[in-house]
């Protein structure tokens, strides 16, 4: 009988049963999780970077697509992300499928290796060791200086407006802490005299962004801030931008900045793109690409193209890591870990606060 | 699964079984997830993560923020309900239809217009900063576009009610003798009180969990603007995981306990209201 | 009182009036508040959007390939989530409105949940149960599954945050309309289906279409949640909201307005058409003969 049939089906414990398999069933349906392995007939990469680089790796994808389809023919799209070299490195950890990842900092290199997803030796290929390109952290001012900002020290003065990022999570606010820290050490100060003003620089930053170029975009869109302390790339291209309102001053020291680029050998493994990831890399170190790096205001590693753009990158005195810490990993825990020295220098200032 | 009172409608099971599974699937296993992360703590290191000074200064910020920006809702919420009920102007039925506009509004949009619209060189801000009115990256910016995402609740709660006064009781205390302020005291403002508390809540409970447009407008300045959402996503890309989801433990716990009390304050005013 | 037939059909009975001058002046104080809430944000944005003309407007929106995968890719998403919540909202409100059941009222709070997770914590649910340091990470990898950073973990996150809309707006129609059209049918010897899609539907129509409304322009919307799983690759899983903060930051103004203008637009559509159902739903449910 039609009727008890029906009765049978959406009443009593079956009826239930079915309804969370249709719902389990639905939910699969509309998220149709993706194959990891799909076969594509076009070639992809994703190369996961930090903050500053989107111009620059856009336009090396750009020609390296040309390139791909001149000689190979066929062909290939490179997608990119960026963010704050710290939380990319976190993504990546989380599976973001990254086939090659290039880091402001090596310790954001060394958290995903930590991660098993870098092959040993990872340390020693060519870019860790020898990056393609290289930058520093300078200064972006005003037009014509209104504040007279010529050096670290001027930064420590009351009333300052600082643009920096969250040292916290972005590879730009620790190398500008880092570089602040090497001033005071080369100046020949004690460690309580270097976070005496430390503390100073950091009361003056109103504005604390989740990475360099959500800075940039305080400084230079919304107009706040007397200097923000940025990579030399992002200076220039702001410089550019702004049609003459910015200027840079460069610091009479700063930290050297060799942005880590390695292939993430787990993931090429799995996906099978190794060999393309691998002649992506190396095309950074070609001619065309290093001109591109020199031209978005990196520092190009191959030393002829960087004499071709002798006058765009005047001489810098640069200090190595060495200055401020043994190691990567010791620096980043000691000033950067939980209640490092960046946690201290903001205890100190919020007890100034209160008092 | 039987019901407790035999209907004899169909499909109980089904769409019972359907939703708790979607439900258990999407909501609840997923949030369990977060409980368990933050239980995987000893309870000391979760104190210590949840009372450090720097997260019980983001949750004051975002407590006070959010009841700052409530409590402005809660004014001028009553003003706009107020107005919309009681009198008559042009273009009453398209004002009456834009007060949602935050509901379906992007809160991302709102963030980039508020965070453009009041900087220095914005058109607002242009006049209030010299004013000394800094309306973008700071703990007034934080409020005032709660205020934005909040703004509807109120009105919204307020205005049936007001609808529903009947004339007849202001009337009858006006021939009394109470005089329009006494009315108004004693009569309005207490029927509108639980309607009032309701938006009031459901602003306030908006406002803590905010994130897509005070990410434009606050400056994440530790100890200072540094909000618990925008520490939670922080705290998440730091690879602090235990420590993110503990900070996201006490919100949710912040937010379920609102909840509850808003859904009290619905009962308590519907048996008023009879 | 609720009941009282004189609530059915509004008299119009005068109250007594303000003086004129505090009407003057609250009115002008709280269109003012308007004005300064939502009139301005609301224009600024059409604005910067149009600033440097209509062609530019257009190639804005649709002369980047990023930006006009972001549209395609909302568009993909929102039907997507409108269609779980709508069968999860239907299937819900029919069981609490028409049933009494032990936890029944744990269900309801249950389902408001979402409405009070912070969106940030709902992206991070996700990670958490799919990430590579999460619960299921390792098992997906293996099996050549990948949820987060893709679609899928956009569809969830948006399905989260959406859920409660459109149940919330069943419920009270369903419990306005009362189950006597339905036990009628059903002793009549109509089946589930058969009084499901003639009588209940029908019943619940409007205020279905109002819950996929404003469910949508959610969807459409969030942020906070998609931004947590979606790992940022532009071009593959930025959604507009997105897409906006992405343009926001790469300077470039004009095109980040524009795209805010669409959903501005589409906000504004969302209002017109519910503003709209509104005024029906009300005429609805009060010729069911309950208050409105």
């Amino acid at each position: 009988m039609k009727r008890f049939n029906f009765e049978l089906l959406f009443s009593g414990t079956n009826a239930a049963f079915l309804g969370g398999l249709v719902a389990f069933f639905l939910l699969f349906l509309a998220i149709q999780p993706i194959q990891k392995r799909a076969v594509s007939t076009t070639l992809e990469l994703l190369h996961v970077s930090f903050d500053p680089t989107r111009e620059v790796i856009h336009e090396i994808n750009e020609a390296f697509a040309l390139d791909w389809q001149k000689f190979k023919g066929g062909k290939v799209k490179i997608f990119q992300s960026h963010g704050g070299s710290g939380s990319q490195a976190r993504s990546i950890a989380d599976g973001l499928p990254a086939d090659v990842a290039s880091f402001a900092l090596f310790t954001d290199m060394e958290a995903i290796a930590k991660k098993k997803l870098l092959h040993s030796g990872w340390e020693k290929t060519k870019g860790v060791v020898s990056p393609p390109w290289g930058t520093a952290i300078v200064f972006l001012v005003r037009k014509g200086n209104p504040k007279k900002i010529m050096d670290w020290n001027d930064l420590a003065q009351p009333g300052m407006g600082i643009i920096t990022p969250n040292p916290k999570i972005s590879g730009n606010g620790r190398l500008v802490f880092l570089s602040a820290w090497g001033y005071m050490l080369e100046k020949g100060l004690s460690d309580s005299e270097a976070r005496e003003f430390l503390k100073n620089i950091y009361k003056n930053v109103p504005v604390m962004d989740a990475s360099a170029r959500a800075s940039q975009v305080t400084f230079f869109q919304k107009k706040i801030g007397d200097v923000q302390l940025s990579f030399e790339s992002e200076a220039l291209m702001a410089v550019q931008e702004s049609e003459g309102l910015l200027e840079i001053v460069y610091p009479s020291i700063s930290i050297k900045v060799d942005p880590p680029i390695a292939v993430v050998d787990v993931n090429v493994d799995s996906k099978g793109t190794r060999d393309l990831a691998e002649i992506y890399l190396n095309f950074y170190y070609g001619t065309e690409a290093q001109r591109i790096i020199a031209k978005n205001g990196y520092r190009p590693s191959d030393p002829s193209i960087a004499k071709e753009f002798e006058s765009k990158f005047p001489p810098m005195k640069l200090f190595e890591l060495s200055v401020v810490g043994n190691s990567w990993a010791e620096v980043q825990s000691g000033f950067f870990g939980e209640d490092g020295i960046f946690d201290q220098v903001f205890k100190a200032i919020r007890n100034e606060g209160k008092r | 699964m039987k019901p407790s009172k035999g209907s004899p409608l169909p499909g109980l099971s089904l769409s019972l079984g359907y939703s708790v599974t979607y439900l258990s699937l999407l909501v609840l296993i997923p949030l369990s997830a977060c409980f368990i992360k933050a239980a995987s703590l000893s309870p000391a290191e979760f104190w210590n993560i949840v009372w450090s000074e720097r997260t019980r200064a983001a949750y004051s910020l975002t407590f006070t923020t959010a009841f700052l920006a409530a409590l402005i809702n809660a004014v001028i919420g009553f003003l706009v309900a107020w107005v919309l009920v009681r009198y008559e102007f042009p273009f009453k039925r398209f004002v009456d239809a834009m007060i949602d506009l935050p509901l379906a509004l992007p809160t991302a949009v709102a963030g980039l217009v508020y965070s453009s619209l009041y900087v220095e060189s914005g058109w607002l801000g242009q006049y209030l900063v010299p004013l000394g009115i800094n309306a973008a990256y700071t703990k007034f910016a934080i409020v005032w576009v709660l205020v934005f995402t909040g703004f509807p609740f109120v009105v919204r709660t307020v205005q049936p009610v007001l609808e529903e006064i009947e004339p007849e009781v202001e009337e009858a205390a006006s021939i009394l003798g109470a005089s329009r302020l006494q009315i108004f005291l004693r009569i309005l403002l207490p029927t509108v009180f639980p309607a009032i508390l309701s938006g009031f809540a459901q602003a306030f409970a908006r406002g803590l969990g905010e994130y897509g447009s005070v990410i434009f407008v606050s400056s994440n300045i530790p100890y200072k603007t540094e909000l618990a959402p925008v520490l939670i996503v922080t705290r998440l890309e730091e690879m602090a995981f235990p420590e993110a989801t503990a900070i996201a433990t006490i919100l949710l716990i912040a937010s379920f306990l609102l909840l509850a009390f808003i859904n009290t304050i619905e009962i308590w005013s519907k048996r008023l209201g009879k | 009182m609720a009941n009282n037939p004189t609530n059915i059909v509004p008299l119009k009975k005068k109250r007594p009036e303000d003086p004129l001058w505090l009407r003057y002046l609250l009115t002008i104080l709280a269109l003012g508040v308007v004005t300064l809430i939502i009139g301005i944000p609301v224009f600024h944005v059409f604005f910067r959007a149009f600033e440097k003309g209509p062609m530019v407007y257009l190639d804005n929106l649709f002369g980047n390939p990023n930006t006009r995968h972001s549209i395609l890719l909302t568009l993909s998403i929102a039907p997507r989530v409108v269609f779980l919540s709508v069968i999860f909202g239907v299937a819900a409100a029919w069981a609490i409105a028409r049933f009494r059941f032990p936890g029944r009222t744990i269900l309801l709070t249950l389902m408001d949940l979402p409405l009070a997770v912070s969106p940030v914590v709902a992206g991070l649910v996700f990670v958490l149960m799919f990430g590579m340091q999460g619960w299921m990470g390792d098992w997906l990898s293996k099996n050549n599954m990948q949820i987060l950073f893709g679609t899928p973990a956009l569809v969830l996150a948006t399905c989260f945050v959406t859920l409660p809309y459109v149940v919330r707006e069943l419920i009270p129609v369903l419990e306005a309309y009362g189950e006597e059209e339905e036990l009628a049918a059903v002793s009549l010897g109509a089946n589930g289906w058969q009084m499901f899609w003639r009588i209940t539907l029908p019943n619940i129509r409007l205020a279905l279409v109002y819950g996929i409304i404003l469910c949508n322009a959610r969807a459409m919307g969030e942020f906070g949640a998609v931004y947590v799983v979606s790992g940022r690759i532009s071009g593959l899983n930025d959604t507009m909201p997105l897409r906006v903060e992405k343009l926001f930051q790469e300077y470039d103004m004009p095109a980040a307005f524009a795209l805010a203008s669409v959903l501005t637009f589409l906000a504004l559509i969302t209002l017109g058409v519910k503003t709209y159902l509104e005024k029906n739903i009300v005429h609805q449910q009060s010729d069911a003969g309950e208050k409105s």
